[in-house]
C-alpha cells in the first residue's frame, strides 16, 4: 500500500504525494517543491519549514517538544495548528495527512 | 567619465572584487582571490563573519568538511578569517546592499543601504540564502508605521523615551529590551501568544516581578489590528488591539517593538536582472560560476547550475574556479599562472608565510 498526503502548497495548488518511510517530511515537502524550503536542514533553526496541519490530524502527529514550540513562537503567521515540517518523520500511519504550506 | 558618473573619493571605495556575503564560501574566495593578488571587500547584512554558520547553527557540529572530521559552525568561521586575514579582507558589516549596477567604465558600483557607494570590476555574489532580514507582523497597511512607531530592533533608546510601548516576543530579545527600556516609557505591556517564555529563568523571573508589582502589564494574545491618527497616514501610532482566546483588548501605544526572529529572503539580488533559477537561486557555468552578466559570478547555496549540491565544499571549489576568471577580468593586462601553495614562494610571500 502507497501512504500519501495532502498538501495545498504555497503557491494555493492542491496536490496529492507519495511519502517516503524515514524521510522528514520538510524534506518531502521541499522535495516535491510545495514552496518550502528548510534552509537549516531541519535543526529548528530557520523555521522554513512551517506548516499549517489538518486539525483532525494535530492529535495524531508526534508531540510538539519544547524547541518546536518556542521556535513557533517567533512567527507571526502562527496558528493553533501551526507545526515544523521538519519535526515529522514519514511514516505509514501518516497515510492521508492533510495540510497547508505556511505564507513566508 | 560624465560627470553624473563621477562619485566622491570619499564615498566611493575602489577593490578589485566586492564579495556579497561573508559566509564560509565568501570567507574562502577571499583567501583564493588573495593568492592571484586580488583585492576583496566583504558586504554583510549581519554584524558579523559566518552568515548562516555563524546565525543559525555556531554551535553545532559540522561533519563533511574535507580533512576535518567534526568543527562547529563559529570555529570554522573562525579558521577561514585565520585563513584569509594575510590578504587583509575589508567587511562592512549591518549593511545591505541595495543597487548594483554597470558603469559606464565597465566597472560595478554597489551602493548599501547605508549609502556606502562602492566600486570594483567584479562582484561575487556569496549571499547563501539571501540576507537575514526581522520577520514582520502579519498585518495589512504596516508600512508607514514601520520605522517611525514601529521597530524590529532597538537603535536608538531615544526613539522610545516617555512612550507607551508594547512589545511582542517571548524571547530573549523581547524580554531583554522589556526591561532594559521598562524604566525610560511611561507604559509599557508586554504581549505574547501563551504565558511560556524561552528566554533565560532570570530575565524571566525579572519581568513576572514588574509584571506582580504593577510596573509592566503582560497580555497574552496575537497582534489583531493597529490603529494611527489619520488612519496611521504619516506612522503616528495610537492604540494597539490585541486578540485572544477571551476576546480583543485594544491598548493605548504609541510605540511597537515586535520580535519574530529572521527570516531569509532573496531580497534586491531578485532585481539586478540575472537569470535566475525557480526564482530562487542564480544560474551560473559550472565553468567559471559567472552568472548571466559577466563579470558577476555567483558562488555557494545562492547558485545554480545542473546537479548542484548546496553544500560548503561545493562553494569553496566554486570560489576557486570563480577567482581566476576574475582574475581574467581585473588584471586584463597580467598573465595568470598557475601556482601551488607548496611551491610558489610567490604565493608564500602573499601568505606571508615565507
Amino acid at each position: 500500500m502507497m501512504a500519501n498526503f495532502h498538501v495545498t502548497t504555497r503557491k494555493g495548488e492542491k496536490q496529492t504525494l507519495e511519502g517516503v518511510d524515514g524521510w522528514r517530511l520538510m524534506e518531502l515537502l521541499r522535495d516535491y517543491k510545495t514552496g518550502i524550503e528548510g534552509i537549516c536542514g531541519g535543526q529548528l533553526d530557520c523555521a522554513s519549514c512551517h506548516i499549517y496541519v489538518d486539525p483532525d490530524w494535530l492529535g495524531r502527529l508526534p508531540e510538539l517538544r519544547d524547541e518546536e514550540e518556542a521556535k513557533l513562537d517567533e512567527l507571526p503567521s502562527w496558528e493553533e495548528n501551526s507545526r515544523l515540517s521538519c519535526q515529522i518523520i514519514w511514516g505509514e500511519e501518516l497515510d492521508g495527512l492533510t495540510l497547508t504550506v505556511a505564507p513566508d | 567619465m560624465s560627470p553624473a558618473d563621477f562619485v566622491s573619493p570619499l564615498h566611493s571605495q575602489e577593490t578589485d572584487v566586492l564579495i556579497i556575503g561573508a559566509g564560509p564560501v565568501g570567507l574562502f574566495a577571499v583567501f583564493e582571490l588573495g593568492l592571484l593578488g586580488l583585492k576583496a571587500r566583504l558586504i554583510d547584512t549581519l554584524d558579523r563573519p559566518g552568515g548562516q554558520c555563524a546565525e543559525l547553527y555556531p554551535e553545532k557540529p559540522i561533519y563533511d568538511i574535507p580533512g576535518i572530521p567534526t568543527i562547529s559552525g563559529q570555529v570554522l568561521t573562525d579558521r577561514l578569517m585565520e585563513q584569509a586575514a594575510p590578504f587583509e579582507p575589508e567587511f562592512r558589516f549591518n549593511q545591505r546592499v541595495e543597487h548594483l549596477s554597470k558603469r559606464p567604465d565597465g566597472r560595478f558600483q554597489i551602493v548599501t543601504d547605508a549609502g556606502d557607494v562602492h566600486v570594483a570590476p567584479v562582484v561575487f555574489i556569496a549571499a547563501g540564502a539571501g540576507s537575514f532580514t526581522p520577520r514582520r507582523p502579519k498585518l495589512d497597511g504596516i508600512a508607514p508605521y514601520e520605522g517611525k512607531s514601529l521597530f524590529y530592533a532597538v537603535r536608538e533608546r531615544a526613539d522610545f523615551e516617555g512612550s507607551d510601548l508594547v512589545v511582542v516576543g517571548g524571547g530573549d530579545s523581547a524580554l531583554d529590551w522589556t526591561l532594559d527600556l521598562l524604566p525610560s516609557v511611561k507604559s509599557l505591556t508586554l504581549v505574547h501568544r501563551r504565558d511560556k517564555f524561552r528566554a533565560a529563568p532570570h530575565t524571566v523571573d525579572a519581568m513576572e516581578t514588574a509584571v506582580a508589582e504593577g510596573r509592566m502589564n503582560f497580555v497574552m494574545g496575537d497582534l489583531e489590528r493597529l490603529t494611527g491618527k489619520n488612519g496611521g497616514e504619516n506612522g503616528e501610532l495610537t492604540a494597539v488591539t490585541v486578540r485572544s482566546k477571551t476576546g480583543s483588548t485594544t491598548l493605548k501605544a504609541d510605540r511597537l517593538l515586535t520580535f519574530f526572529g529572521l527570516n531569509i529572503e532573496l531580497g534586491p539580488i531578485a532585481d539586478w536582472a540575472l537569470d535566475l533559477e525557480d526564482g530562487k537561486q542564480i544560474r551560473v557555468g559550472t565553468e567559471k560560476f559567472q552568472t548571466s552578466t559577466p563579470g558577476i559570478f555567483a558562488i555557494g547555496d545562492i547558485n545554480w547550475y545542473p546537479g548542484k549540491l548546496k553544500l560548503i565544499l561545493s562553494g569553496f571549489h566554486e570560489g576557486a574556479l570563480a577567482a581566476q576568471e576574475a582574475f581574467r577580468i581585473a588584471r586584463p593586462n597580467e598573465k595568470l599562472r598557475f601556482q601551488y601553495t607548496t611551491s610558489s614562494s610567490e604565493l608564500q610571500k602573499r601568505l606571508k608565510v615565507a
